[in-house]
């Protein structure tokens, strides 16, 4: 009976896991289709990111309905629930970031369409490797290191794509400053995926020392 | 009912041997509600009534060797020296064992009536108290290391680990139980054991004889004390004084209960005695030494950081104030029980001592 909780519990952590990684790669999808131009394609992207968003959001209130009416892993959960939390953060902002485009569809210049998807595969990896980290606190903690360094490496690695990105706009003689702010602003909110997957490792770090025996 | 009035001084220290004591076995894993209490309780309650029972004689018979109390006032007031000096060092937060006070109220019933204290069996006694926490250290260490290398072999995911640890938790906690009634039963019910008019009793084709119905009743006194104190106690211990993480606290009661069974079990003894091997002495010893012993193993196994040796030397000094204080209470307290209160405390006897062994033995007079 109790490992049978045991197990769903667990199969739901896995599913959670699984609705942030598929919605990283449907994020990245989504940025290359619009800068593309296939917009059909984009806005699949961005109901995918949506109805995943939604499904990871009822798989976390889930759990954490669970781990406190059953009083499961008093010692960890509210490590647990904070990580949940702030993993649905992420997929909060890639699915806001494809929103955005959505809406405003900013005008990105063949020129820097490429650094546009640069930058979206390297927050995106840094996203993956998280969630690589997340999997390994949950069974194998001394590998969490392995996954933390790389998601620091890909954080770097997006800040400095995302400052070249904002350097050459402003360098551009043709764009008017409106159209440089319009892309700034689009360049910060790709890279934010980055910077929030950076937070869920900075408290990873500390969780897996007090998990550790 | 005079009998009832004269054990009400072991059933009060087995009552505070419930309370103060079942924390050492339930204590974490209640405070970080891995177990509830009612389970921890129920279970600890069952389980040291079966050690008492059960396996309570091997440390009894020790205790007996150094000094036969021989008139149940005398045992009253050996058992109350002995709970009153536990309480008095508690409440002045001085470390204290009840094992401890009892051996030396017996010493202090051994001066008054003027009987010799059997150095052997006191030596014995001694030594399992140093031996005891540190037999803890060593099982705790070995098995935290143990521990810690199957948790990154197995790779068992987190949810799964925490059920396993709270059935652990259970398991070894009621093993825990076991072993704090067979080695401590001796501490609260021992003194009366020779003077207990209890007849052999026999209800439906169980039978228990008289020493196992003290026993009984000295385990159900620890079991009152676990229902209606130890929360507290358990509460404090589990996120107070050290912070234990729950495998951490499996493997403390999983050492400290191999270590007072070791020194308990009558069955092990003559295993090994069957085998040549050398024999454990069945001596109470001081289960929250034990645990300390069990806390500064896995410190140890973290490389030595945050022990404090301070603590280690207060138990010290606890190995020898404490009988001395409950000798000297045992002593007086005798001494007026007799002389003011008229009652007899010490039956007269003879000494017979074989000087080839060196054993004294106390022989009574018809």
């Amino acid at each position: 009976m109790i490992f049978k909780k045991t197990k769903s519990l667990e199969s739901k952590m896995d599913a959670f896991l699984d609705k942030i990684s598929e919605a990283g790669i449907e994020y990245r999808r989504g940025i290359k289709n619009y800068m593309k131009n296939n917009h059909e394609d984009f806005e699949r992207h961005l109901q995918q990111v949506t109805k995943l968003e939604h499904e990871a959001d009822e798989l976390r209130k889930n759990i954490e309905t669970r781990l406190y009416t059953q009083t499961l892993v008093p010692e960890s959960r509210g490590d647990i629930l904070a990580l949940m939390e702030t993993s649905d953060d992420v997929i909060g902002r890639a699915k806001d970031t494809l929103v955005e485009l959505s809406i405003e569809k900013p005008d990105v210049p063949a020129e820097f369409k490429s650094g546009f998807i640069e930058l979206a595969r390297s927050t995106s990896r840094a996203l993956e490797e998280m969630v690589l980290a997340l999997r390994a606190f949950m069974r194998d903690p001394i590998n969490v290191r392995n996954y933390l360094h790389k998601v620091y490496h890909y954080e770097k690695e997006s800040d400095r794509l995302a400052e070249e990105l904002k350097r050459s706009i402003f360098a551009s003689e043709e764009l008017q400053l409106s159209h440089k702010i319009h892309l700034r602003y689009f360049t910060l909110h790709v890279d934010m995926l980055a910077d929030l997957s950076e937070d869920v490792a900075d408290r990873l770090a500390i969780y897996t020392i007090k998990r550790s025996i | 009912m005079l009998i009832l009035l004269f054990l009400s001084s072991g059933l009060f220290l087995g009552w505070s041997l419930g309370a103060n004591d079942a924390s050492n076995i339930f204590g974490t894993a209640v405070g970080t509600r891995m177990v509830k209490f009612s389970t921890a309780a129920v279970v600890a309650s069952i389980f040291v009534v079966l050690g008492a029972v059960i396996s309570g004689a091997g440390t009894t018979h020790t205790l007996g060797k150094l000094g036969a109390v021989n008139m149940i006032a005398g045992a009253f007031m050996v058992a109350l020296a002995a709970a009153v000096t536990v309480l008095w060092m508690t409440r002045l937060s001085l470390p204290v064992s009840t094992s401890q006070a009892i051996v030396g109220a017996i010493v202090g019933w051994n001066i008054f009536a003027g009987k010799a204290t059997d150095m052997g069996a006191l030596t014995k006694i001694a030594s399992t108290w140093v031996l005891s926490p540190i037999l803890a250290a060593a099982f705790s260490f070995i098995f935290f290391l143990l521990f810690k290398k199957l948790l990154d072999f197995w790779k068992i995911h987190i949810f799964r680990l925490d059920a396993y640890t709270r059935i652990g938790l259970i398991v070894v906690g009621a093993f825990g139980a076991y072993s704090l009634g067979a080695n401590n039963i001796g501490n609260v019910m021992g003194v009366f054991v020779s003077v207990a008019p209890f007849e052999d009793l026999s209800i439906l084709g169980f039978s228990m004889n008289g020493v196992q119905q003290l026993f009984l009743l000295g385990g159900l006194a620890i079991a009152v004390g676990i229902f209606t104190y130890s929360k507290r106690v358990m509460l404090t211990v589990g996120t107070g004084v050290v912070k234990l993480t729950p495998q951490s606290a499996l493997v403390v009661v999983l050492s400290q209960s191999i270590v007072l069974f070791l020194f308990a079990s009558k069955g092990l003894e003559g295993w090994l005695l069957a085998h040549n091997l050398p024999t454990i002495p069945l001596v109470p010893v001081s289960s929250s030494q034990v645990v300390i012993g069990s806390v500064l193993g896995i410190g140890l196994a973290n490389g030595g950081r945050g022990i404090q040796f301070k603590v280690l030397g207060r138990i010290a000094s606890g190995w020898v104030t404490t009988p001395i204080i409950a000798a000297v209470l045992s002593f007086i307290s005798l001494f007026f029980l007799q002389n003011v209160f008229d009652q007899q405390v010490v039956k007269p006897m003879d000494h017979t001592v074989n000087h080839q062994t060196t054993i004294i033995e106390n022989v009574p007079h018809g």
